[in-house]
């Protein structure tokens, strides 16, 4: 039992430190001695490709890059960014009107693309010291999209044309629109005829997610779907995007939102990054990310031919090379990434790891000071089972303002989850310790440490480790998650995979973490066989079974 | 009449055990002794007494109190008021680990560390104690005391004995490190009618060895008649009488002792009054 806290004692010391070593560290050594730039992204294709080029960029510029692809959404990659924990990432001005300022359009900006940035730019920089650079060019607005067969049949060509035809039109919408303010309620009562007639009134409406919803519209099982206008698949399937002619959609322009701290002190960053504004227009954007999107292109390659091509980026330089054979099979994809795949399974580990250590070293020792304070027991593991219910992705979230972004945030919210199992399981084990030799222990003399160390803890001990093996599966799993607030580990290919709509992707994160949490449960299988008390073991060797030994007979006699 | 006599007379004498190499057996004391659990009165006005060396057993139904009025003697009950005297030491007034350690304790069901071997559980006291090095020898000893052979039964845990020797090892626990009383709640209770007899046999021999003070709580008037020199009837907290099974039976101070000893008799073979 003590060898375990001591073990548990250097994993949480090993996982403070990965936690407080930045991570360009961890990875290669950046030769310059100003800090790295972080460039993050949020977890969807564009976000990936534009946060790419800005890291390429910046390289080529000499310029020292750490980068944080995937983080959870706009709340996390804009708190993180607020706080200086990263430096740079693509957002579009609608987004930060509409989701960071919750502000609507004034009427007489609508669509007005040159004031909503205005205005944003200087709201961001009064309220949050933030600074947008000048637009990249092109507007990522919601695209209200149908099959061009649908478009001729019903004379399609506008939102108000859509309206009309609505009452005979499924529409497939993801989740984040309809429930969005500036989704399908804003777009409903917008395009509302007077008096509540017409309107945008479909005759079913179906959440979708955003991965499926272009397979559903093209072969038919909806007909109106909300995508973005930029995304490459609007291409493949020969889709038509109406007209907002209400301008009901605020303009999604695309720029660089840059943090405070790298506005102030690195103006030669901010003067590459500046190169790319204008430089991506619509069409060109579209089909970078159908190669992307569609042709599962590479992103950084991706990115660097983008670059090259808009001319900020010299001919023929050599770009990082990832594996990328878009014809190959799962297992020879997987085979590629092996390197990869070690590296995040190991980080994956660490982090479990180091949080699992640092919750036994704290739950146990709660555990049993609970059994002593049975009045507040309950109510205390009733609270950290509340911390259980709290969905993963909304706790590492509320780590950031507390913590930023990165191994220590997650850190943290793993230790969370994985108390409430292990404190459970040790005030359960130590409470319903064979009451009888609790109580002769005591009654003979036995000091209340040595009845605790003698006997309690002990008899406890299965039950505390099948509380320490729950709590390493959940943290597997939930450390998946920490990919969003960009600790890496396994989640890394997953959150890019879903992003990108990349099975193989995905798997090379859920396979390696999947096969960690049955090694893990195993591993820790064996240590409960190891701390079982010596009664609940197999009788081994010569000791034999009581009937079968010379002390009693069949009867049970002596 | 006669054994308490001599039992008094013994508390002011010497109370030398029989057996050299045994500490000083003490006297037990518990004087207007009151105790309740909630609204329940358990114990109400209890006086008691159990002369050095002697033995007396707690008779009576559950809810007596008499478990109760056992545990007072080790402080796992402090009562409400009254004074509880463990020789010449009021046990309020000594460090309770110090005071469990003085006296042997043995449960019902044994109360055995499954997780320990009979050898460990019977060094449990002398370990706790930091007696490491008396431990070996006086496990040896004591598993003996109890017709128990060390090398065959010391290395079994618990679930390997049968219900007689897992009794005969928490005897020997409570004997190992020469307590100066012994307090044995229902010791036999959940052994067979054969099993128990031999048990009994064990304590009987061991306590003839020792001559250690003894204080016994059984619901089973033959059982103590067997044991006892003294005994004491307890009915809802109050002691009915007080004196040898032959007192009991020949002028019992109330109704319900007479009903109780009409009863044992009717029930069990021949009692073999002492």
């Amino acid at each position: 039992m003590r060898a375990a806290f001591v073990v548990s004692g250097a994993l949480a010391t090993l996982a403070f430190q990965l936690a407080v070593t930045p991570r360009s560290t961890l990875g290669q050594a950046s030769g310059a001695d100003l800090r790295s730039v972080v460039v993050a992204s949020k977890p969807f294709g564009e976000s990936f490709l534009l946060a790419e080029m800005f890291a390429q960029l910046l390289e080529s510029r000499g310029i020292g890059v750490e980068r944080r692809p995937g983080l959870g959404a706009t709340e996390v990659a804009f708190g993180a960014l607020r706080r200086d924990a990263i430096d740079v990432y693509p957002e579009y001005t609608g987004t930060g009107l509409v989701a960071i300022l919750h502000e609507t359009l004034p009427d007489s900006s609508a669509r007005n693309s040159r004031a909503v940035f205005a205005h944003v730019s200087r709201r961001f920089a009064e309220a949050y010291g933030v600074r947008w650079l000048p637009p990249l060019g092109f507007e990522n607005t919601y695209a209200i999209a149908v099959r061009g067969e649908t478009a001729t049949r019903y004379g399609l060509r506008t939102l108000s044309d859509l309206a009309r035809a609505s009452p005979s039109l499924t529409a497939g919408f993801t989740a984040d629109f309809i429930g969005r303010p500036d989704g399908l309620a804003g777009l409903a009562r917008a395009y509302g005829g007077a008096g509540g007639v017409g309107g945008m009134r479909f005759r079913a409406t179906r959440p979708l997610s955003p991965a499926l919803k272009y397979q559903a519209l093209a072969n038919g099982g909806v007909d109106v779907i909300d995508g973005y206008s930029t995304d490459g698949l609007l291409v493949r399937y020969d889709l038509v995007t109406l007209e907002d002619d209400k301008g009901f959609f605020p303009p999604y322009e695309a720029a660089a939102l840059v943090s405070g701290r790298l506005a102030r002190d690195r103006p030669e960053a901010i003067a590459a990054l500046t190169l790319l504004s204008g430089r991506l227009d619509e069409r060109l954007m579209r089909g970078l990310n159908r190669r992307v999107e569609v042709d599962r292109a590479d992103v950084a390659t991706v990115a660097a031919d983008a670059l090259r091509e808009v001319g900020v980026l010299p001919e023929g330089e050599p770009v990082l090379r990832v594996a990328q054979n878009d014809k190959a099979g799962v297992a020879s994809f997987l085979h590629a990434r092996r390197g990869v795949m070690l590296a995040q399974t190991l980080r994956h580990l660490l982090l479990v790891l180091g949080a699992l250590a640092a919750a036994i070293v704290v739950a146990v020792p709660v555990g049993l000071a609970l059994e002593r304070a049975r009045r507040v027991a309950e109510g205390t593991i009733g609270v950290l089972g509340v911390i259980q219910t709290v969905p993963s992705i909304a706790l590492l979230a509320f780590m950031i303002p507390l913590f930023g972004i990165g191994v220590a945030p997650a850190l943290v919210a793993l230790w969370l989850y994985a108390l409430y199992p292990i404190a459970r399981g040790t005030y359960a084990g130590v409470r319903n310790a064979d009451p009888e030799a609790v109580e002769a222990a005591e009654a003979l003399g036995a000091t209340p440490r040595q009845r605790l160390l003698w006997v309690r803890l002990p008899l406890a001990a299965p039950v505390i480790m099948a509380g320490v093996r729950t709590a390493a599966v959940i943290t597997v799993g939930a450390a998946t998650l920490a990919a969003f607030i960009g600790a890496g580990g396994l989640g890394e290919p997953i959150v890019e995979g879903l992003a990108l709509a990349d099975t193989r992707l995905i798997l090379s994160g859920a396979i390696p973490a999947a096969l960690l949490a049955l090694i893990v449960d195993g591993a820790l299988a064996l240590v409960e066989r190891r701390v079982r008390p010596a009664h609940l073991r197999e009788p081994q060797g010569a000791q034999g079974r009581p009937w079968q030994s010379g002390g009693v007979d069949a009867w049970g006699r002596e | 009449m006669r054994r308490l006599k001599k039992g008094i007379e013994a508390t002011g004498g010497a109370g030398v055990g029989p057996s050299a190499f045994y500490r000083m057996s003490i006297a037990l004391a518990a004087i207007h002794v009151t105790h309740r659990f909630g609204p329940v009165t358990v114990l109400d006005d209890v006086t008691l007494h159990v002369a050095a060396g002697g033995a007396v057993a707690l008779v009576g139904e559950s809810g007596s109190g008499k478990t109760t009025l056992l545990r007072c003697f080790n402080r796992m009950v402090q009562p409400l008021s009254g004074d509880v005297f463990v020789g010449d030491t009021n046990v309020r007034e000594q460090d309770v680990i110090t005071l469990r350690r003085r006296m042997g304790y043995v449960q019902q069901r044994g109360g055995l560390l499954p997780h320990w071997t009979a050898a460990q559980n019977v060094g449990l006291v002398l370990r706790a104690m930091g007696r490491e090095r008396d431990e070996a020898r006086a496990v040896v000893d004591a598993l003996s005391l109890t017709g128990l052979d060390a090398a065959l039964h010391g290395p079994r845990y618990p679930r390997e004995l049968s219900g007689g020797q897992a009794q005969r090892v928490a005897l020997a626990r409570a004997l190992a490190a020469r307590p100066e009383a012994l307090l044995l709640d229902e010791p036999f209770g959940a052994l067979d009618a054969i099993t128990r007899a031999g048990v009994q046999e064990a304590l009987a021999r061991a306590r003839g060895e020792l001559g250690v003070t003894t204080l016994l709580v059984t619901h089973d008037l033959a059982e103590a008649a067997r044991l006892a020199d003294e005994i004491v009837v307890l009915r809802a907290g109050r002691v009915e009488q007080q004196g040898s099974i032959a007192a009991l039976r020949d002028a019992p101070a109330t109704e319900y002792v007479r009903a109780l000893v009409a009863r044992a008799l009717a029930q069990s073979e021949p009692l073999r009054w002492t």
